[in-house]
Order: C-alpha cells, then structure tokens, then sequence
C-alpha cells in the first residue's frame, strides 16, 4: 500500500520538473542574449575612448584606418600632452575639492535633516520632507538663472567655492529624501532602547543611528559625488577662467577650439575624469544597492 | 529595587482614551504581569512607566518619587523589547555594556557587570559575536542582560516572548522566572498569552478597554474572577458560557441550562444567587471541570447525557465539544472514556467550580 501511495506524486512529478528545468533553461539563456547585447552597448562608448586615447593625433585624423582599432602602435602621448601642456590637473585639483566639499556639507546637512524629519516627530515634518523632494524636481537649468544673482552678490562668480554653495542644492533635497527614508526603515525600538541606556539625541544619531544606516550614507555620498563631479550647467555659467574651471567644462572648453577638436586628449581627459567615479562605485557598489534598496522587502 | 504606583493615570491619543484612569500599586520585588488582549491599554501603561509615552493625567511613582516629568534615562528603568531592540552594529558585550559607558562607569566595572550578567544567563561565548549571528532565544537573553547589567530599579519586559517559536518560549519563560529568582528586581511584564502571565506572575494585572478589570495571583484570577471577562480570558481552553436560568424548588437551586438538563446549586451560595431567581444568568464552566462522570458520584444530579459534535484526543486527555442550549460547550475527559463523535456520552459537572454571570453587567455574581 505504502510503496504505491508513494509512487503515485513521484510518477506525477518528473514531467513537472522537466518542464522546469526547460522553463529555467530557456529564462537562462533569454537573459544572456540581453545581457549581451546590453554590455556590447554600453561598453562601446569606453572601448572607443580608450582606443582613441592611446592613438596618436595622426592616426586619430587619418580617415582611412578603422576607428575600432588602434593601427600604428599604442601611444601614451595624449595623456602626456594632456597633463604637461594644458590646465587639465587644475581642473582635476578644483573638481576634487570642490566635489570633497560638497560631499561632506551634504552629508552634514542632509543626515541632520533627516534624523529630524525622519525619527523626530514634529508638526509638519512630513509635508516639510516631501517639499524637500519637491524642490529636488526645479531643474539646475532653470535655478541657475536666479542663482547667478545670488553667487554675483556674495561674490563667489568665477570662483570654484561658488561651486561648493550651489552644488548642495541638486544633491541635499534627493540625499535627506535617501536618508528620510533609511532612517524611518530602522525600528524605533532602538531609538527607545538608546533613550532607557540613557542615549541625548546626538549620541543616538552618532552612535547608532549613522552606524545602522551606513549602507543608506554610503548611497548618499556616491550620489552626491556623482553629481558634483559631474555638473555641467553651473560651472559653465558661473566659472570662466581656467584656474578655477572644474573638469566637465574646462576638458571641452579648453580642448576644442572652434572647430578644431582636440579628440585623442578629449577622450584621454574623459577617461581620466571618469576614473575616480568608476573606482569609487567599484569598492561601494554593494553598499550603493543596499542603501538604494533598503526597505524594499523584510529584512 | 523600588515599588511602582500608578495613580489615576490617563493616557489619550487624540480623543481616543487608550488607558482610562487606572491604579497599581507594585511592591518591591514583586513579578506583576499586565495582561489583556491587543489594544487593552497594557502596552501603553507599561510604556508610560517607562517614560517612552507621556502621561495625559494622574502620577507614576518609582520608588516613592513622582516621576512623570523625568526622561527614560534618568527613571533608572531598563526594558526589554518585543523585537529584541538590539543594536545591530554592536557585539553583544558592547550592546550590553552600551547603557554602562554612556553612564561613564569605569572599564573594569562594566566588564565585571556584563561577565556576571552573562554568567546568569549563560551567553559568555556569544558576547563577542554581533546580533545577526545569534539566534532568537539568544539575542532575548543578550537582551535581558542589557537590562541586568543596568541593576535598575526596574525591569520592564514589553511582550520579549511574542517573536520565539512555541518551544522557545516556553524555554524562556523558565529562564525569565529563573532569573528573577536570582535578580531579585521589581518587574513589569506585558504579554497577551495568559498562560505566560500566570506561570510568571506574583499578581497578575488583567486589562481590557483602556481599564483593569481584576488584579490578583494566578490562582484568584482562575478560581474567583470577578467578570466574565476574567473568567473567559484566564485559563485555557476558555471557560465555557452556556444561557441559563436560576430556579428554586423549595429548598433546592438548581441552575436550568435546557429542558432536559439542571445543575444543583450548592445551599452556601444559595443566598448569593437568591436575587437572581427566575432570572436568565450565564452559566460559567472550565472544561476541566466537565468530565466523565465520577466513579463515586454521589448522584446529586449534576450528571448529563450528551451527543458529542467533535473529539479532539491531546494525548493525556481527550477535548469533548457538544452544543448546549446552542451554545458549544468543550469538556475535558480521560481519554479512555471518550465517546466518539455522534455517540451519546454520559458526563459530569463539577458544580463546587460554576460561575454564574449576570448578563447584564458582565460581573461574576
């Protein structure tokens, strides 16, 4: 009886799980197709960069030879003449104080702001929290008109420290939404324990609340990062001397001359700028998903 | 080590009253449990004594002191929470010794006070891991060292059990009791399992609606509540309440539960009854005390026959369920004597344990 009872669900049960390794099989290999394709796309843009930066200025003009691959031997030359001959390690030094400064004022601000948004329960914390996202939506190329005024007036216009006062305003409203939002993940029972341990309200933010959220101040800081070493729109409103230009407009600005495009130093420069990006979200990227994601199910 | 009181204490959300004007009085030392079923008010009570809510009207007192204005920290209170409330960034030495440095004890005292405590709770190879690496009995026990640690006035448990599977925390409830024992401590504990309250309990305290409706040890509260409400939430299976109606024959009270059945009414309650002759009450029975009839019985009436509807066999007992007066009725007989289902049963009501309720104010009359 026994024997026969068992057999019946076993018999029934291997087309199913043949089906299901086709099933799983098929998902598999679909998935591959597209990643393919997908890393072929965006790997392109770098492959090419990279071709042209180690090719000589003769091969980069000579129409003839194929674009994709580097004919008449690997140079480093772009990258000497970009470093020796034009303002590009200026640039660099202003990108990263200004991006270091922007990051640490963000950071400041909008883990503040989100500890008292986020866990301190006050009358209109929550529409306040959500006019903070708000003014995240005004595009920097529509602030930046009222903004000249302001940098004009305090005296910052063509000064990189002009930078560090309106890089904040793109990354600390999406930064304090990031945090608002890590910091309403974690359960307020810890909050209640710290206050019984005899926790103030800055121990409990120093000693457990920036600790537990760290995946969540890690995501912020990348994005803070990305976007002050990326801007574009205010420093090619407000800088315009060399000395104190950052990278993304004094690479282009410097590099092409009316029509004259210096290509082989502007992919060499790209690179080079893109490299402190790359190798931060490298090391952070876990911690990148995990802040942006934190919350998404139960822990 | 200090007594707690609670006098007159209100506590409003908005216009919802979740705790309506209650009074406690707890001894020192004493295990008293605050038990009642979700949104009772005995969350919120405990949180108050805690400092975690503020309280809308009345007094808290520790240890004589009135302590409705002074902040968590400085009520030298420590609590366990439900969700353990560790912080997950911290070894288990420094979540216990966390509340010791912020109170600048010295090194040697906080390694002394967090070896002893682990000691008592048996967690000395796991101060070292981190909370994730540590099961659920574990981390409850990491817990409650945070709190001994403290050496409070007093230990405030909010529900520690809830998140454990049933065979922890029946562990645990042991281990809770065991140091007790050993840290002799005032304690408030709030649960909703009453099986956890009266194991625990010096007194238990037990709430409903925002009110207390009986405070007393575990054997008052299962042998003499005051309400029906008492009656029904203390003990397990639930006391069965079954519509009836008192009357007298001459001499005799019986108890009419359906045409064919009466239960006597024993003559020193007769006079506690007497008003409610003629009058429906409710009948309130444990179903330990309805079994198979006695061997002895002294034929005084209280026997019955009815037509079983389920039989759950536990084992060491067997859970009889038949309607009466179409209400279901559960009764607990020796397993060799249950009938089965649809058979006819002969069964006993142990009448010295009846409650009867009036239906009207819900108080055990």
């Amino acid at each position: 009886m026994t024997s026969v009872a068992l057999s019946v669900p076993k018999a029934a049960g291997a087309p199913r799980q043949a089906s299901l390794k086709r099933n799983r099989r098929w998902a598999l290999i679909t998935s591959y197709i597209f990643l393919v394709i997908f890393a072929i796309f965006f790997l392109m843009p770098p492959y090419y960069m990279i071709v042209t930066s180690l090719k000589s200025d003769a091969e980069v003009a000579h129409m003839a030879t194929n674009p994709w691959i580097i004919a008449n031997g690997i140079t480093l030359d772009q990258f000497k003449i970009l470093f020796t001959q034009t303002d590009f390690l200026i640039f660099f030094k202003n990108t990263a104080i200004v991006t270091v400064a922007v990051v640490v004022i963000t950071m400041v601000v909008s883990v503040l702001a989100a500890f008292s948004l986020g866990r301190m329960r006050f009358w209109g914390s929550s529409i306040l929290a959500t006019g903070i996202f708000l003014t995240y939506l005004v595009p920097d190329t529509l602030l930046f008109i009222p903004l000249f005024q302001i940098v004009k007036a305090i005296g910052l216009l063509n000064s990189y420290w002009g930078m560090v006062l309106v890089y904040p305003t793109l990354t600390v409203p999406f930064c304090t939404w990031i945090m608002i939002g890590y910091f309403q993940s974690i359960p307020k029972e810890l909050d209640e324990a710290a206050l019984i341990d005899g926790a103030g309200h800055m121990q409990m933010l120093l000693r457990i609340f920036i600790p537990v959220a760290l995946p969540g101040i890690i995501a912020a800081t990348i994005f803070a990062f990305t976007v002050s070493w990326a801007a574009f729109v205010y420093p090619m409103a407000f800088l315009y001397s060399a000395d104190q230009q950052v990278l993304t407009v004094g690479t282009v600005t410097s590099l092409i001359r009316a029509d004259v495009y210096k290509w082989g130093m502007l992919m060499a420069g790209a690179l080079v700028a893109a490299a402190p990006p790359l190798v931060i979200y490298a090391f952070l990227m876990d911690y990148y998903i995990a802040g942006l994601t934190s919350g998404a199910t139960k822990g | 080590m200090a007594e707690v009181a609670l006098r007159q204490v209100v506590k409003k959300f908005g216009d919802v009253e979740a705790v309506r004007s209650i009074d406690l009085d707890i001894p020192d030392n004493e295990f008293v449990v605050l038990v009642g079923p979700s949104g009772c008010g005995k969350s919120t009570t405990l949180r108050m004594i805690a400092g975690l809510e503020e309280v809308t009207s009345g007094d808290i007192c520790i240890g004589g002191e009135v302590v409705n204005d002074l902040p968590p920290k400085d009520r030298d209170i420590a609590m366990v929470f439900q969700n353990y409330a560790l912080y997950p960034h911290m070894t288990a030495f420094e979540n216990m010794s966390f509340g010791l440095k912020l109170r600048k004890f010295s090194k040697s005292e906080i390694r002394q006070r967090v070896e002893h405590a682990a000691r008592i709770l048996d967690i000395t190879e796991l101060l070292d891991r981190r909370p994730k690496a540590l099961s659920g009995g574990q981390r409850q026990r990491v817990a409650m060292g945070r709190a001994i640690v403290r050496n409070p006035k007093v230990f405030l448990f909010d529900e520690p059990l809830s998140n454990l599977d049933a065979k922890l925390r029946v562990q645990m409830r042991t281990e809770i009791k065991r140091v007790h024992q050993k840290v002799k401590t005032t304690t408030v504990y709030v649960t909703h399992d009453q099986v956890e309250a009266m194991t625990l309990a010096d007194r238990v305290v037990v709430m409903n609606k925002g009110i207390i409706e009986q405070i007393g040890t575990p054997q008052e509260l299962y042998h003499r509540p005051r309400t029906r409400f008492v009656a029904g939430f203390i003990g397990s299976p639930a006391m069965n309440f079954i519509p009836c109606q008192l009357e007298q024959n001459g001499a005799n009270m019986r108890v009419r539960v359906s045409d064919s059945i009466s239960l006597p009414v024993q003559p020193q309650r007769a006079n506690r009854y007497q008003s409610f002759v003629g009058k429906p009450v409710t009948l309130g029975l444990r179903p330990e005390h309805i079994t198979e009839p006695r061997q002895n019985g002294q034929g005084d009436g209280s026997d019955f026959a009815v037509t079983l509807d389920v039989v759950e066999p536990l084992g060491m007992e067997t859970m009889v369920f038949f309607t009466l007066n179409g209400t279901e009725v559960c009764g607990r007989v020796e397993p060799s004597s249950a009938a089965d289902a649809g058979a006819t049963m002969q069964l006993h009501a142990n009448v010295d344990h009846m409650h009867l309720i009036d239906p009207a104010s819900g108080a055990v009359i």
